[in-house]
């Protein structure tokens, strides 16, 4: 039974993570709402890019879809099951089918077990294959994320980051799973080795029709990986669209400014764009701002914006925004607040 | 000799600065050389291992000796011969003319200090401040760097700021004594976008508003576009290719660099195409072939490039490739250019 019938291939639907923060003796404890009612589809065979800065909960909502980190509420449906309210012997089932590939290669892997063991760990858990068929099997993987099979014996401490990169893929791939949560799988990597790890992401997508959500601060890399791409700040997504229409037509003032800040690799172009410097940091996620989130730091922030919780509405085609300032007649904000229009959407 | 004439604030000639490991000799640095005008930026690019660091370090005078060793080269700041200097002359200039900031500053700020402790320390040792004057020039200096509310906020410990706010504690730190010379070692590589937009920009409005000359050291190509005035690229502990921004971007005349300059993905490039990928690993520099330590990740290595170290040529005046087609890539630039600009 799917869901909606479509090519989803998991749903979201109002996911909540919510931490619990003890407040000592005389405070009352304090809740940080990481994930804050989070809906959202990934459909079968896309690149789902999820960015925003740190402590923003992109790496919680990954990790709450394969319930790494239990979600407080809401639903995660993957093929038709609610694996949010699974009970724990049931999810292992799924586990299969659901894999993660961690930022860090160099604490992801236990430096006690060989490559083999690593690799085969997953698939001697799932009883996959049996005896000295493991063996070929692990060494087939290693060939197919780029490494030679005779390093089967090696331990992660011989191996670069990039090359520990290769082997957490290879140990997400030993079950031969459908989707992918890749946490900031690039971001520790050298300028040289990032591009051959996106391209290897790409491949094995190709090949083995993988669905992912690349969770990333790299705009860059985001945009050149991601089918479409949401933006996420303090726990919501603030924008969703196709990876071309982020980049060429922002809507959200959080996204034009994450966009803007990005350098670009041309002097020329850096010595005449006009960039938009965000104020301030990003606020505590123990204690945010009222209604839109980011009111604090938005040039275009209105009393308005203080009050209202802004919905995540279709602006443009498969285009959505979470902005009270702009809506489906009048999507572009700059417009708007010199016309002196106030709160138009949701 | 020991002058730097015409504005040059800091020469540096033939550096190499050696490690001793248990591999053998670590060649970390093998003879890098620039100058540095007042007011200038250069920019130091490299992947881990390239010896980007080092480099800075060297002109510090901090490597750790043992196991590393400036083993030759002339180190030249406004006149004065930093290598022949004592430990007690060094410390006279360090941290007062020529400061640094670090990529993390959570762990270059002491954590059991106050904020306010730490930057007096600086003024207090170099420029002679009573307490009371060094307060008021810590205070000072936090407004500058953009901490609002200074005043209370000075007393406050390092982890009661965020990343962002502890770089801009460093920096105004580093910047207390009014130094000639800034080297900042990946300054926002452990910040968020948007933050390291904002330490950019502060950076940038320093140095023209205070005249200081600054190094910057990064991995990252966008960076160094916006900010520098020059560029050295490194890899394997060599200076791969050296020239001035705009000329190294338009036109790179090494293969290197090339290939980092195509691996970065371009976002007004549509999806799907596979990104360019430098193959293979850096080397590892306690075991470099004979030849070019690039060539067997080169994809237009030939026969000469596994034999023979390459040439340093001169491209221009200020150009310089670390290749044996060094002329040919520079004309192929030249040509990509050409086509792309019609």
């Amino acid at each position: 039974m799917d869901t909606n019938g479509s090519n989803n291939l998991i749903t979201l639907e109002d996911l909540q993570v919510y931490y619990r923060i003890a407040g000592g003796i005389l405070a009352d404890d304090k809740i940080v709402k990481a994930v804050d009612g989070v809906s959202l589809d990934i459909k079968r065979g896309e690149t789902l890019g999820l960015v925003g800065e740190s402590g923003c909960g992109k790496s919680t909502l990954g990790k709450a879809i394969l319930r790494l980190t239990e979600p407080t509420a809401g639903k995660v449906f993957f093929k038709g099951n609610d694996l949010a309210h699974l009970p724990q012997k049931a999810m292992r089932e799924h586990r299969r089918h659901l894999q993660m590939i961690f930022q860090d290669p160099y604490s992801s892997l236990n430096p006690r077990m060989n490559v083999g063991q690593i690799i085969a760990e997953p698939i001697r858990t799932f009883g996959l294959t049996y005896g000295e068929s493991i063996e070929s099997m692990v060494g087939d993987l290693m060939e197919t994320v780029g490494l030679s099979r005779r390093f089967l014996t090696r331990y992660p401490h011989e191996f670069s980051g990039g090359q520990r990169q290769r082997i957490g893929i290879a140990r997400a791939l030993a079950v031969d799973p459908e989707f992918i949560v890749a946490d900031e799988p690039i971001s520790a990597l050298d300028v040289s080795i990032q591009a051959q790890i996106m391209n290897l992401m790409e491949k094995l997508q190709a090949e083995k029709n993988l669905t992912y959500l690349f969770i990333s601060h790299d705009l860059r890399a985001i945009r050149h990986l991601s089918d479409r791409v949401a933006v996420m700040y303090l726990g919501r997504i603030v924008e969703l669209a196709s990876g071309k229409n982020i980049y060429d037509d922002p809507l959200m003032p959080y996204t034009k400014a994450l966009i803007s800040a990005v350098p670009v690799p041309d002097p020329a172009i850096e010595a005449t764009r006009e960039r938009i410097i965000l104020q301030g940091d990003v606020p505590s996620p123990i204690n945010p701002p009222t209604g839109c989130h980011f009111h604090t730091r938005c040039v275009y922030a209105i009393e308005e914006c203080k009050q209202i919780v802004p919905q995540l509405v279709e602006i443009k085609p498969l285009h959505r925004a979470a902005c009270i300032r702009i809506n489906s007649e009048h999507p572009h904000i700059e417009q708007n607040a010199e016309a002196g229009m106030r709160a138009i959407g949701k | 000799m020991s002058t730097n004439g015409n504005g040059t604030i800091l020469t540096v000639k033939d550096l190499r600065t050696y490690f001793n490991t248990e591999d053998g000799v670590v060649k970390a640095v093998d003879g890098i050389s620039f100058d540095l005008k007042k007011g200038e930026t250069l920019g130091i690019v490299g992947e881990s291992g390239s010896g980007k660091s080092v480099t800075n370090l060297s002109v510090m005078r901090l490597i750790p000796e043992p196991p590393g060793k400036i083993v030759n080269g002339d180190i030249i700041f406004n006149g004065i011969d930093v290598r022949a200097l004592s430990i007690d002359e060094v410390r006279k200039i360090r941290g007062k003319r020529i400061a640094m900031i670090f990529q993390d500053p959570m762990t270059s700020l002491n954590p059991f200090l106050k904020i306010s402790t730490q930057l007096m320390e600086v003024t207090k040792l170099h420029l002679g401040h009573s307490k009371a004057e060094a307060r008021e020039h810590a205070i000072k200096m936090l407004e500058t760097v953009g901490i609002p509310d200074a005043e209370s906020r000075v007393d406050g410990y390092p982890h009661e700021f965020s990343g962002g706010m502890r770089q801009r504690v460093m920096i105004a730190m580093a910047l207390s004594c009014d130094p000639e010379l800034l080297i900042a070692d990946e300054p926002t590589t452990a910040l968020d976008v948007t933050i390291q937009a904002q330490i950019l920009e502060l950076i940038k409005s320093l140095k023209s508003r205070m005249g200081t000359s600054v190094i910057l050291i990064t991995h990252d190509l966008g960076v160094v576009a916006g900010m520098t005035d020059k560029i050295i690229v490194m890899y394997a502990g060599k200076v791969f290719e050296q020239a001035p921004t705009g000329e190294l971007f338009s036109t790179p005349a090494n293969p290197y660099t090339k290939g980092l300059l195509r691996s970065v993905p371009d976002p007004a490039h549509e999806q799907g195409a596979p990104l360019y990928q430098i193959p293979g690993l850096p080397p590892d520099v306690a075991r470099l072939p004979p030849g070019c330590p690039f060539a067997e990740r080169c994809d237009r290595a030939e026969d000469i490039c596994t034999r023979e170290y390459p040439p340093f040529v001169q491209i221009n005046e200020h150009h310089h490739s670390l290749c044996h087609f060094a002329e040919e890539v520079y004309a192929e630039s030249q040509q990509e250019r050409a086509v792309s600009t019609v």
